[in-house]
């Protein structure tokens, strides 16, 4: 189990510096609690080889906290599905635990069920059932009685009372993902699980959802996404999880990697190599690399005084030339790209 | 028990019947009339009274039993097969139900389908021909086990069918040959040897022999070996659906 970093507020921290070095080895051992919520999901040891002989997940250990939009971010086969589905009951785990509220999904099947919500990736309803008949349903079968009122807020709030009493074969495809969604939250759950809630959708169906997740935090539950959008774990998620070939390469608070983001590089291709850095260029958090041949600046893009004109004209004084210059901004997609694109071996060594 | 998610799987199924009334009663009723008007008026007004009963009315108990299996093979079959074709099923696996809710609301759901068509055939037959009913208690009680074991042995075959064909082929190359050689048109007796002998290893003899004896106060078997033969295939179909719920056959990877 990898150690826990506790953290106060996300921006409390300000480590200077490691921008790009050391990522993936100290994501994957920091596991940062947001706030001292208790977790309502723990996962630990979690592996899943199916029998073909395809290992989908590989020891996965991860805590969520209550209340908290976690996002689980990875391409496609990367075992996010998988993940969701053992947690939901879909399928069976090879090997590990995985405790809903602090009930085991296997002994306690029954408490645990009943926290969870699970919106599928893909739109799976009774075609010729109406909108209301396939909700009370799912109301029914996480054994809750029927509540009109609940279902028609429900739906109300999905804009789907005006479809109430329409077949679902009727509805168009973002009808349908709503009425997903509806029939996830007839039961009330503590936790959501959206597998891939936007794909295929359009922007105001999309927007809509961001809206409804934010609406369901407020109301104090847990959710849950799988996403290939980065931008869509970048607006709505609290924390940020990486899967790749069935291992969690990261994980890691938003804000820690909004930070890292907001951090740019001004790369320098120098005329002639330096072996050393002039001694009045001292101040500047400035690099070497390429045997000299290139500098790189770093400096943080919400800073008022970047100090690039400032450096640059030092390194006339100094008497340093260049003959190109590049700037660069690491985005979340390019720690997304570099961890999925390394082997595995290298990312956990 | 979570007997609200049972109640939800039943009145969902039931609801389903009402949708589909044309296929799901009509059509049986349908063919029912058709059997007696071909068999009970056109062939059985040429043919003497078996036992004592009429021809007509003869074959009565054979057809409901006829009926009613087929019917809850093909309830629970589709029932069950439907959800996983389509992929709803997700929501049942993820729901905090035992198998046995499961199975008690589906199979309870085929079974009360296939009962009450059972009766409208019983009604429809009435019209046709005199029936006399001396045991009608055992006459419900073996159209409830009946319709039970059937629609359990549906619901089995509904989790092993990986498609369509597989669906239709139980019912079509299994249970209606047994059903039409297990004597709903014809008394044991009637038949010559060896065949009378091989006729004893079709279970469908049993359920029809003691079904018609509810109504006639005659049996070709004994009622003992009916009843014992109607429990060990419920057993046996239980003890299947057990497995695949536990072992997450076809359902769970």
């Amino acid at each position: 189990m990898a150690p826990r970093l506790r953290q106060a507020t996300a921006a409390g921290r300000s480590p200077s510096g490691a921008v790009n070095s050391n990522l993936p080895l100290a994501s994957v051992t920091q596991i940062i609690m947001l706030g001292a919520m208790p977790a309502i999901l723990s996962i630990s040891n979690l592996s899943k080889t199916y029998a073909t002989g395809f290992t989908a997940l590989k020891s996965v250990d991860l805590e969520i906290s209550k209340g908290e939009i976690f996002a689980l971010l990875g391409p496609n086969g990367a075992g996010k599905t998988t993940l969701i589905s053992i947690i939901c009951g879909l399928t069976y785990p090879t090997t590990g635990t995985v405790t809903v509220d602090g009930f085991d999904i296997a002994r306690d099947y029954r408490a645990a069920r009943k926290q969870i919500g699970l919106v599928p990736q893909e739109l799976k309803a009774d075609a010729f059932e109406t909108v209301r008949a396939t909700v009370n349903l799912s109301r029914g079968l996480f054994g809750k009685p029927r509540d009109d009122a609940r279902v028609e807020k429900v739906l109300r709030d999905l804009s789907l009372w005006d479809k109430r009493d329409s077949k679902i074969v009727t509805l168009s495809g973002g009808m349908k993902r709503r009425v997903m969604i509806a029939k996830a939250l007839a039961h009330d759950p503590a936790v959501l699980f959206l597998d891939e809630p936007t794909a295929g959708v359009d922007v105001e169906l999309r927007r809509d959802m961001w809206a409804l997740v934010r609406q369901l935090r407020e109301q104090g539950v847990t959710i849950i996404l799988t996403t290939h959008y980065i931008e869509e774990a970048e607006e709505m998620a609290d924390r940020v999880g990486v899967i790749n070939r069935g291992e969690l390469v990261l994980v890691e608070g938003k804000a820690e990697l909004m930070r890292k983001l907001g951090k740019k590089q001004l790369t320098l291709q120098l005329q002639t190599p330096l072996n050393a850095l002039p001694e009045s260029l001292a101040a500047f958090p400035l690099e070497l690399i390429k045997s000299g041949a290139e500098l790189v600046y770093t400096y943080d893009v919400k800073q008022e005084h970047v100090g690039i004109a400032d450096l640059i004209r030092r390194l006339g004084e100094a008497g340093v030339e260049f003959k190109d210059l590049q700037t660069h901004q690491s985005s979340l997609e390019d720690i997304f790209i570099n961890l999925v694109n390394e082997p595995a071996q290298e990312i956990s060594a | 028990m979570n007997w609200r998610a049972v109640k939800a799987i039943y009145l969902f199924e039931m609801h389903r019947t009402w949708r589909t009334l044309m296929q799901s009663v009509l059509a049986p009723v349908i063919s029912t009339a058709l059997y007696f008007v071909v068999f009970g008026s056109a062939i059985g007004s040429r043919m003497k009274s078996v036992d004592g009963v009429p021809y007509g009315a003869f074959i009565v108990p054979g057809l409901i039993i006829m009926q009613t299996m087929t019917q809850s093979v093909s309830n629970a079959s589709f029932g069950i097969y439907f959800p996983k074709f389509v992929g709803t099923i997700y929501e049942v696996l993820s729901a905090p139900v035992s198998f046995f809710e499961v199975v008690l609301g589906y199979v309870g759901a085929a079974a009360s389908k296939a009962i009450i068509l059972g009766l409208i055939i019983l009604a429809t037959a009435s019209i046709f021909v005199p029936v006399r009913i001396e045991h009608p208690l055992f006459m419900v009680l073996f159209l409830i086990a009946t319709a039970t074991t059937f629609s359990l042995f549906g619901f089995v075959i509904g989790i092993w069918a990986d498609n369509f064909e597989k669906l239709q082929m139980v019912p079509l190359l299994v249970l209606t040959p047994l059903s039409f050689l297990g004597g709903s048109f014809y008394s044991l007796a009637m038949l010559p040897q060896p065949w009378r002998t091989v006729t004893l290893f079709n279970p469908v003899v049993y359920l029809i022999s003691v079904f018609r004896w509810s109504f006639f106060g005659f049996a070709d078997v004994q009622i003992g070996a009916s009843l014992a033969a109607i429990l060990i295939f419920m057993g046996v179909c239980l003890g299947i659906a057990g497995w695949m719920f536990k072992t997450g056959y076809r359902l769970k990877a």
